[in-house]
């Protein structure tokens, strides 16, 4: 792709192929969904094939895979016969390394690229750690979504280690970007997973006061409440049992501005026999300025009919909600 | 109040998406009633012209999807049965007998002719070849040796690999078990320790990742929900938290996101939206929803408290003529979807069509042939969101513009439509 017409000296003029017999693609008389290859593409991937079907895992083979991978970074069939050839040569992994790095620049979303990284941080094993988290950063802090990349440093964490500074690490993306979920997702990973925290239940009481504060600061903001609920993922009843998650959702409430997450929290505590104090009631209807349409006495179906209309777009699942709430006593 | 500078990326990407939107939006709504009408319309010929282009010709940059030509064949053919349009016979053949040139001898679909077969380009092409319907296409497809290729991508674990020597995650084990099952050879072989990876794919927000540990998503919710149901292991599901997760993920540009505060893309009207049509296949308490019976008219809160399950209304009713209500109530019977079906619409056809056709992500994106099929998808899944089944077609308040944008309907299951769907269930069924 990189390469022009001009630049590239052709694979049939070069003297190192001389003796291979390029294979053309076997698209049949009729081709369909046919590409327009430029000429420099055809002839790389009929050396490919030529060299794919005689299996010949050499020193130029893997030169010649280079150059497919870089005309074509989707191609999984290369990919994977370029292991076979650096496992057959017994090369060099740093350099890969070097090699993948020059492609990911343009290729970050590629799905081949990531497992062969992963293929090659497998074989250099803990040493490459450090470096490869580092280099995880670089490409995170150019795209901090990146759904590969941070699926790649989970599993160098897993695999290698180097928790240590994870939690820092997603403190300093949530400082930058509080609605980074990804960043909130990765919490959820370490504060579960490292084998220097002590376990959800451990980390329970810090984290919820760590979300609160950021639910606080923007409490439009659906990834902190999602991820509070997730804090009692399996153990609904210390949810509602627990006074900072009640009382957020009152505070919010109270701002009223900002308090779809606020109504809906409350609405799952009450599902779950959170028993609310006056306070929650009259936050409710505070919330409610129509005379015409009186609120329902039972507290979650008044939620339900008042985010029928506050959240309109989703009136169909709060008419859902309604329906499924149990039976008032 | 935010000062503009004290935004975040997040957040400034998305006023950025939602202005150009509310500015299509507005646009719109200035237009004399008859520039509306146009507006509204979904451009078939525009988009089959478009489509069919692609099936002869492809320029040089789709080098880069080299190794995906049975999705192109795919996304463009299923975007055409969508449109209800027919192609050539001696294309169709050209079509069939490309894909058999992709088809690996020891099993399985590879990207393009030589290249390793791949679950993803085995999933397009039978899906294609589905589409295509008809003996010919059917039977090119070499049941025995896939399913060796299906039993050599099985992990341990219980997922799938997309190849040899390649990547495990959630996609892997839907195109797996899509293809198993439709061309009924899925056994407890394939089966058994799948349900436990998907599940510990499910987030804590309730989507489901790619692989355990990541964030949720919508392709691979959509994956790991049919991987389900199609296993009959649904119910491991923590399915009120999915759906909840679901619902918030359509914004107000009225197509959905991905993920959390991410970005609008039409491609997710199919993925996120398609997982309401799988769970209408779900018969489980969690999820059932309240059927209307004939005559009433939609969405009100009123309508759904009067609404009838089959038990309830019929307790005073001998069975015969309980049999005759409950017979006549399905053939018209209704839900009410759990998302909102015309704000996606609307997204679709006024956001995501292009001029000249072909359909796109967003705004200021280009078409290809990937949305285009997605979008398309997503917006069958629309318009037959009323739909208790599919026996009825959709009543004219279902479509968003003309009654001339319908769609046909498909199995969610697969994304394949409908009526092809049923003849390859019934040849394979009996070979």
């Amino acid at each position: 792709m990189d390469s022009d017409e001009g630049d590239r000296e052709p694979l049939s003029r070069r003297a190192e192929w001389s003796d291979v017999i390029p294979l053309p693609q076997d698209d049949g008389p009729n081709p369909v969904v046919p590409i327009a290859y430029k000429e420099d593409f055809r002839e790389t991937m009929d050396y490919f094939r030529a060299i794919y079907q005689a299996d010949e895992r050499s020193p130029r083979a893997l030169c010649l895979t280079r150059e497919a991978i870089l005309a074509n970074p989707g191609n999984y069939t290369v990919w994977h016969f370029r292991r076979l050839v650096l496992q057959a040569l017994n090369a060099d992994l740093y350099e890969e390394l070097d090699f993948l790095q020059q492609i990911a620049n343009s290729n970050a979303k590629n799905y081949q690229l990531w497992h062969h990284r992963r293929w090659v941080i497998e074989r250099l094993g803990a040493d490459a750690r450090a470096k490869e988290l580092e280099l995880n950063k670089e490409i995170l802090s150019r795209d901090t979504k990146n759904y590969h990349a941070w699926s790649h440093r989970r599993w160098v964490l897993q695999a290698l280690g180097g928790w240590e500074d994870e939690l820092d690490y997603c403190h300093c993306l949530l400082e930058q970007d509080v609605f980074n979920n990804s960043a909130w997702n990765q919490r959820y990973f370490v504060i579960t997973r490292s084998p220097f925290l002590g376990g959800l239940k451990a980390m329970r009481e810090s984290e919820v006061r760590y979300t609160v504060k950021a639910i606080l600061a923007q409490p439009i903001n659906e990834s902190p409440w999602r991820y509070l609920r997730g804090l009692y993922k399996d153990d609904i009843e210390a949810l509602v049992n627990d006074p900072q998650v009640f009382s957020v959702c009152l505070k919010v409430m109270n701002t009223k501005s900002n308090y779809i997450f606020a109504l809906i929290m409350l609405l799952d505590l009450l599902c779950n026999d959170f028993q609310p104090s006056q306070e929650f009631r009259d936050a409710v209807d505070a919330l409610w300025t129509s005379d015409t349409h009186p609120l329902d006495s039972d507290l979650a179906k008044a939620i339900c009919y008042i985010l029928e209309h506050v959240d309109s777009l989703r009136a169909g699942y709060w008419m859902w909600r309604k329906s499924k709430l149990p039976q008032a006593a | 109040m935010e000062s503009f500078g004290s935004l975040t990326l997040t957040q400034r990407d998305q006023i950025m998406v939602e202005q150009q939107v509310f500015s299509i939006l507005k646009t719109f709504y200035e237009m004399p009633p008859s520039s509306q009408s146009v507006m509204m319309e979904l451009q078939r010929e525009d988009h089959v012209e478009y489509l069919t282009k692609g099936l002869k010709h492809l320029g040089p940059n789709f080098c880069v999807l080299d190794a995906n030509r049975p999705w192109i064949c795919y996304w463009i053919l299923h975007s055409i049965a969508l449109m209800d349009e027919f192609l050539d016979p001696e294309l169709e053949d050209n079509i069939i007998d490309f894909l058999s040139r992709c088809q690996d001898p020891d099993g399985g679909y590879g990207g393009g002719p030589g290249q390793m077969p791949h679950l993803a380009t085995t999933y397009a092409a039978v899906n294609s070849l589905v589409t295509l319907g008809g003996d010919k296409a059917l039977s090119s497809i070499n049941r025995e040796k896939l399913y060796t290729f299906l039993r050599r991508r099985k992990e341990p674990s219980g997922a799938f690999r997309m190849h040899d020597g390649g990547e495990i995650d959630v996609r892997a084990c839907y195109t797996a078990i899509s293809v198993a099952s439709l061309l009924n050879i899925l056994d407890d072989d394939l089966v058994q320790g799948l349900g436990d990876y998907i599940l510990s794919c499910q987030t804590y927000e309730g989507g489901i990742a790619g692989e355990p540990g990541s964030e949720a998503h919508g392709g691979y919710t959509f994956c790991g929900l049919a991987t389900m149901i199609l296993i009959n292991e649904v119910d491991r599901l923590d399915l009120s938290s999915l759906i909840d997760w679901v619902v918030f993920r359509q914004g107000v540009e009225g197509g959905f996101q991905g993920r959390t505060n991410k970005l609008v893309d039409g491609c997710y009207s199919f993925w996120q939206g398609g997982v309401f049509a799988l769970l209408k296949r779900v018969h489980s308490t969690k999820v059932e929803q309240s059927v209307l019976l004939p005559g009433e008219e939609d969405s009100g809160a009123e309508s759904l408290q009067t609404t009838t399950s089959s038990d309830e209304g019929e307790e005073d009713l001998n069975e015969d003529s309980s049999q005759a209500v409950s017979h006549f109530d399905r053939r018209h019977a209704r839900v009410e979807p759990l998302f909102n079906s015309l704000a996606l619409q609307q997204y679709i056809i006024l956001c995501a069509q292009e001029p000249g056709g072909g359909l796109r992500d967003k705004p200021g994106k280009s078409r290809d042939h990937y949305h285009t099929c997605y979008c398309l998808s997503g917006l069958s899944v629309c318009q037959h969101s009323w739909s208790a089944d599919e026996d009825s077609p959709p009543l004219p308040n279902a479509v968003l513009g003309p009654y001339s944008n319908l769609l046909e309907p498909i199995n969610p299951l697969y994304n394949v439509v409908l009526d092809r769907y049923q003849e390859a269930h019934e040849f394979f069924t009996r070979s």
